[in-house]
């Protein structure tokens, strides 16, 4: 599949310091491309660049090809994870606004019905709610029908109603044939919604695929469960990993009949335990570590 | 330049300005406040002067011809050690006993100075005939109106451009627009070209206004004063734009606004003529968009001057609004 979007070897540089440190992407045209990384990994700096927003310090983009231009502007469509509207318009009126803009528009009863627009479409933009924001910002990236889609955490802040219906209308957009890519801090989302996702981590792709190939890759053990006070302390000795949180333990383990013979032998109630594969979040922990990042 | 996409910026500033009720009430509720402000202050009997305080006044004046001086207000007054205290902090500018035939002033001030000396004159023979002149009859408010109107164009223009970019700016509106085929170029002369809308109709509305009320000097040509008026607007608005090229927080942008916005006040004779003041100020205040505007207008209500009698003026207010609208372009960031 040809790329509709790639970078070679970008590079942004912040008073020396590289925020983005050489990164060699190819989007292929349709479906959703998912950039995760923990804060300060360069993922919204490379995101700005993709988006035309920020100049890279070196290195090139290329949108079809060709470097990133008018063309470029008229069929992207970007929803930026904070942004005000102008107050005192409708979302109508925000809408019309935004479609001036460019030579080629949806029509705007289309619009309506993608993105569910139709209760609220007259109302002042700063009385929405923070669902019906997103449903609007989200029309607005989209008022060109545009090729590719940038989504800035598009769901961060709502709650999970507004986020599931959110995803509905992102699977839409992708059963359109158009190109998505998705930031988000929720894994859970990236895995729903991504064909093929990257990890960023200090300014570098530290790891790039779909989401079930990165979690073949990396895990073959599934993750039993159990409440922290169902587990003694200090614990026993196990021929597993154990990982202890605060509210719970976690036991990584390759053969799930030999561990619970563990457990049972040592005595360990098992009314509680549960039983799960490993998710993007245990990659995302794994790959990024642990410590807190500001 | 898309007529288009400047056009849909144009109209969608101007929804949000008309929609904005404190905003739109402010705007027209200052001009009206300005109107009532001049109807109250130039009508009626008119300003008094001087302040002369009459201790224990029963009217025996001596038949002082000091006493029928215009513009000079009397005020009784029956506490001594009061009103001497009232002399020393200039509350009033002489303290007179007329029963005593005794008088105070303080030595510092020169209304003080200046009432002994007519005090002594119209009490003595006199000694020099009156002469008269003859011409138009210019009042204070014919001449300091040009300047109010101009001082009220020039907050509107400089906050009203200024500060609205400066807020799309923090709030990410810019940042969102950029993202589209919209062009600084389009974008930044709707907004000068919603403003200037904006600052004309109030402009009119304040000029007819006050005229209503006040009823003021007019002698020169309508359309003379409304060229001076938009392109001294522009100049402003472009100022305007070029403190909001970069600022990224409204703190900042009021500051510089404001370091702006006073010493033109000051410096531009909207109160005041700025004959006798240092030359050095004389020639910064030629700096200044505001001072232009009011020398040009000044110069069309007052001495019926035309267009071509302004030119210098209007020479000097086109040369700013290209040169800050060229260099506020060049340094605009959308963030």
């Amino acid at each position: 599949m040809s790329a509709l979007l790639e970078t070679c070897n970008l590079i942004k540089r912040f008073r020396g310091v590289n925020a983005v440190n050489g990164i060699d992407l190819a989007i292929p045209a349709g479906g959703c491309f998912g950039l995760l990384g923990p804060n300060g990994a360069g993922k919204t700096t490379t995101v700005e660049m993709l988006e035309g927003i920020q100049q890279p310090t070196a290195g090139h983009i290329r949108y079809r090809g060709e470097a990133l231009g008018p063309r470029f502007r008229q069929e992207v469509g970007i929803m930026f994870q904070s942004t005000a509207l102008q107050d005192f318009i409708t979302g109508r009126e925000s809408l019309r606004m935004f479609g001036s803009f460019y030579a080629r528009t949806l029509p705007l009863g289309e619009l309506i019905q993608a993105c569910a627009l139709g209760e609220f479409l007259d109302r002042d933009t700063r009385k929405l709610s923070g669902g019906q924001r997103q449903r609007l910002l989200l029309a607005i990236a989209l008022v060109n029908d545009p090729e590719l889609i940038f989504l800035d955490e598009p769901t961060t802040g709502l709650d999970p109603q507004a986020r599931r219906n959110f995803w509905e209308l992102i699977h839409r957009i992708k059963a359109r044939g158009k190109t998505i890519l998705l930031t988000t801090h929720y894994m859970e989302e990236a895995y729903h919604l991504c064909d093929e996702i990257a990890i960023m981590d200090h300014g570098r792709i530290i790891a790039q695929g779909t989401p079930r190939e990165l979690l073949e890759a990396h895990f073959d053990d599934v993750v039993l469960q159990l409440p922290a006070m169902d587990f003694p302390d200090p614990p026993p000795s196990l021929s597993h990993t154990v990982v202890r949180g605060r509210n719970s333990v976690e036991i990584l383990t390759r053969d799930v009949t030999a561990a619970i013979r563990e457990l049972l032998a040592h005595g360990i109630p098992l009314g509680r335990l549960q039983i799960r594969p490993r998710t993007l979040e245990d990659l995302f922990l794994e790959l990024t570590g642990r410590e807190l990042r500001t | 330049m898309s007529f288009k996409r400047f056009w849909a910026v144009f109209v969608y500033r101007n929804w949000e300005f008309l929609r904005d009720r404190s905003s739109l009430t402010w705007n027209l509720l200052f001009p009206i406040s300005l109107i009532a402000g001049f109807t109250f202050a130039f009508s009626g009997p008119g300003l008094d002067l001087y302040k002369v305080g009459l201790l224990n006044d029963t009217g025996d004046r001596n038949g002082s011809e000091f006493f029928q001086t215009r513009f000079v207000r009397f005020i009784p007054i029956t506490d001594l050690s009061a009103a001497l205290t009232k002399v020393e902090r200039h509350q009033i500018d002489m303290l007179f006993d007329p029963a005593g035939q005794r008088y105070w002033i303080n030595e510092e001030s020169p209304k003080g100075y200046v009432l002994e000396r007519m005090l002594r004159g119209a009490d003595a023979p006199p000694t020099f005939s009156k002469q008269t002149v003859s011409g138009r009859a210019i009042r204070y408010v014919d001449w300091v109106l040009p300047g109010v109107l101009a001082m009220n164009t020039m907050f509107s223009c400089l906050f009203g451009v200024g500060y609205v970019i400066v807020r799309y700016r923090k709030n990410g509106m810019l940042k969102r627009l950029r993202a589209t085929p919209l062009r600084p170029l389009e974008f930044l002369s709707a907004q000068i070209a919603s403003r200037l809308l904006l600052v004309v109709v109030s402009t009119v509305l304040v000029f007819v206004g006050t005229d209503l009320f006040v009823g003021f000097a007019m002698f020169g040509s309508y359309l003379a004063l409304f060229v001076v008026f938009t392109l001294g607007a522009v100049s402003l608005l472009s100022l305007g734009l070029l403190v909001a090229a970069r600022a990224t927080s409204e703190e900042l942008a009021a500051g510089l606004l404001n370091a702006l916005s006073w010493p033109m006040t000051f410096l531009s004779g909207v109160w005041f003529s700025l004959e006798g003041v240092h030359p050095f100020l004389q020639q910064c205040a030629q700096l200044a968009p505001l001072t232009h505007i009011i020398d040009a207008s000044r110069a069309i209500m007052i001495d019926g001057a035309g267009l071509a009698d302004v030119s210098g003026h209007l020479l000097v207010l086109s040369a700013m609004s290209l040169g800050f609208m060229l260099i506020g372009a060049w340094m605009f960031r959308w963030e």
